[in-house]
């Protein structure tokens, strides 16, 4: 059984269409990044995969429980998925540690103690145990968007989605983040990852997959997607990408 | 410009300088004028005796304080905890996702905000006991007054909470729901607490307002214990033929209202500083 199964996805904003038909199977374990210009869908099939957006066609499963089923419970769902975003979304009004306890206590029902307990573990394996009582706006970006992982990790998801989750980051700030997203793909943890760090999907990732215009265009290992893309779109934007300063202004719009 | 500024900022034979001087010794002197004429024409010994009377002022002590300032508070905590209550439950209405609840939200903020808040007083004094003869809100009076002053201020503090739940970006319930919360439970937990912190300067405003309305509360009929501050000097000032506890009370209005308008003022200036 996948992690995550996408069958014809499709997602329409009025009469944009945004995803055409996507069709995904993610395994157990797989560390997934998903590549693209922007436009091309790659956050709006993240949020599809947690129901953050409703799909218009096709169906979701994740874990083996179909999220596209009118009938799920969806928050019970959506406890098995982690989700980071690129604007790290912490609740401001509470303290590091209440972030990462919030939803333990509310949604799992743990006690105090338990909550308390699984959050400082969490801290501490993105490196922030000393940042517990701090508010939010006292943490430099890359120390929010670890808090975000931290309080996604303590409510124990199978899977885990990250929007884009260094894109709002200062340069020197990306390699903490990144290094702890390592760290979970190391453990096992299964990821999908919408990035547009090439030398992270280039090390991390088992597959990576290049989206361009709301479909899949190819998929394979990072060695052979990114090293030697078959198609002319994911050279052209990977050329983009990896060398900004080569691009010509005529190239620009084709 | 050198050149240039002998000409043009000559006008009527005065240099800039000149002019500015004229019109601004033209503004004092008018002032001077005025409170020349004030002090030579008031009769001050009448107006002393009439509004600053000492003894007349001495003799409405404490019963302005332990009645009408009492009351007067009372009438404003009561009419602001159901008012706050019920503007929170029609905010919620307001952007719920049910139309009926919408439609009865919105009915509701443009009726209470467009009438007269004296004829909601005058509704609930004695409308309501002739509609529903028997019926009596907890309290007697003190419901009463309670009830008018929250139907009124409901209506204002829904606009208010409304806007501050919008003020909470979406990314905020987007995270909540992605952790497994309910969307009301990300309401109450994550989106409400957030929204009262930006709205607490224009409530405390709301609260200013809701303690000079209380005054209203003279039209249900209140008996000699249950006077508020304006109908307590109402009352002393025709009683005793002299103006002086109608001042008094504004003064008691002005001990409340002068801070809490200060406070509402610092809490917004602080908010303001503590945005990123």
């Amino acid at each position: 059984m996948s992690a995550i199964e996408v069958k014809g996805l499709r997602k329409t904003f009025g009469t944009l269409e945004v995803l055409r038909g996507i069709d995904l199977d993610i395994e157990s374990g797989e560390v997934v990044c998903v590549i693209g210009p922007s436009g091309s869908g790659k956050s709006t099939l993240l949020r599809c995969v947690n129901l953050l957006e409703q799909p218009t066609a096709g169906r979701i499963a994740v874990d083996g429980v179909e999220l596209t089923d009118p009938d799920v419970d969806i928050d019970a769902a959506r406890r098995r998925i982690g989700m980071v975003f690129q604007s790290f979304n912490l609740f401001p009004h509470l303290t590091v540690l209440g972030n990462v306890m919030v939803a333990q206590r509310k949604v799992l029902k743990r006690d105090k103690a338990e909550a308390e307990r699984v959050a400082r573990a969490n801290l501490e394996r993105v490196g922030l145990a000393d940042k517990v009582d701090a508010y939010p706006e006292k943490l430099s970006g890359g120390q929010q968007q670890r808090v975000a992982i931290a309080r996604a990790l303590a409510m124990d998801p199978s899977v885990m989605l990250f929007d884009e989750p260094t894109s709002a980051l200062d340069p020197e700030l990306v390699g903490d983040v990144l290094g702890v997203m390592r760290s979970l793909a190391d453990e096992g943890m299964t990821m999908v990852v919408v990035t547009h760090e090439m030398s992270f999907a280039r090390e991390v990732a088992d597959r990576v997959v290049f989206m361009d215009e709301g479909a899949v265009v190819e998929q394979g290992p990072p060695a052979r997607v990114i090293a030697s893309p078959e198609h002319a779109r994911t050279r052209t934007f990977l050329a983009r990408v990896l060398d900004p300063a080569a691009a010509r202004v005529g190239e620009l719009e084709d | 410009m050198a050149a240039g500024s002998g000409t043009a900022a000559r006008r009527g034979g005065m240099t800039r300088r000149q002019r500015r001087r004229l019109v601004l010794g033209g503004e004092y002197g008018i002032f001077v004028i005025a409170v020349v004429l004030l002090v030579a024409l008031a009769d001050w010994r009448s107006l002393h005796e009439n509004f600053f009377n000492w003894s007349v002022a001495k003799g409405l002590f404490p019963d302005i304080i332990t009645v009408g300032l009492r009351n007067t508070v009372l009438y404003t905590v009561t009419g602001f905890a159901l008012g706050l209550a019920g503007g929170l439950l029609l905010a919620l209405m307001r952007l719920s996702s049910v139309l009926p609840y919408r439609w009865f939200a919105m009915a509701y903020i443009e009726v209470f905000r467009g009438v007269p808040a004296l004829l909601i007083f005058i509704f609930v004094g004695t409308g309501i006991p002739l509609a529903f003869p028997g019926s009596n809100l907890p309290g007697g009076v003190y419901g009463q007054a309670a009830v008018a002053l929250g139907l009124v201020s409901a209506a204002y503090m829904a606009e208010t909470i409304r806007a501050g739940i919008e003020a909470v970006p979406r990314g905020q319930t987007e995270a909540a729901r992605s952790l497994g919360m309910s969307q009301s439970r990300a309401m109450r937990t994550i989106v409400v607490p957030q929204a009262f912190r930006v709205v607490i300067p224009p409530l405390t405003n709301e609260l200013v307002l809701l303690f000079k309305d209380s005054s209203l509360a003279l039209f249900i009929g209140v008996s000699l214990t249950q006077r508020e501050l304006t109908k307590f000097g109402r009352d002393l000032a025709s009683q005793q033929g002299n103006t002086t506890p109608i001042v008094v009370a504004g003064i008691c209005y002005l001990l409340i209202t002068i801070p809490l308008g200060y406070l509402a003022r610092r809490l917004e200036e602080r908010q303001k500083r503590g945005r990123r």
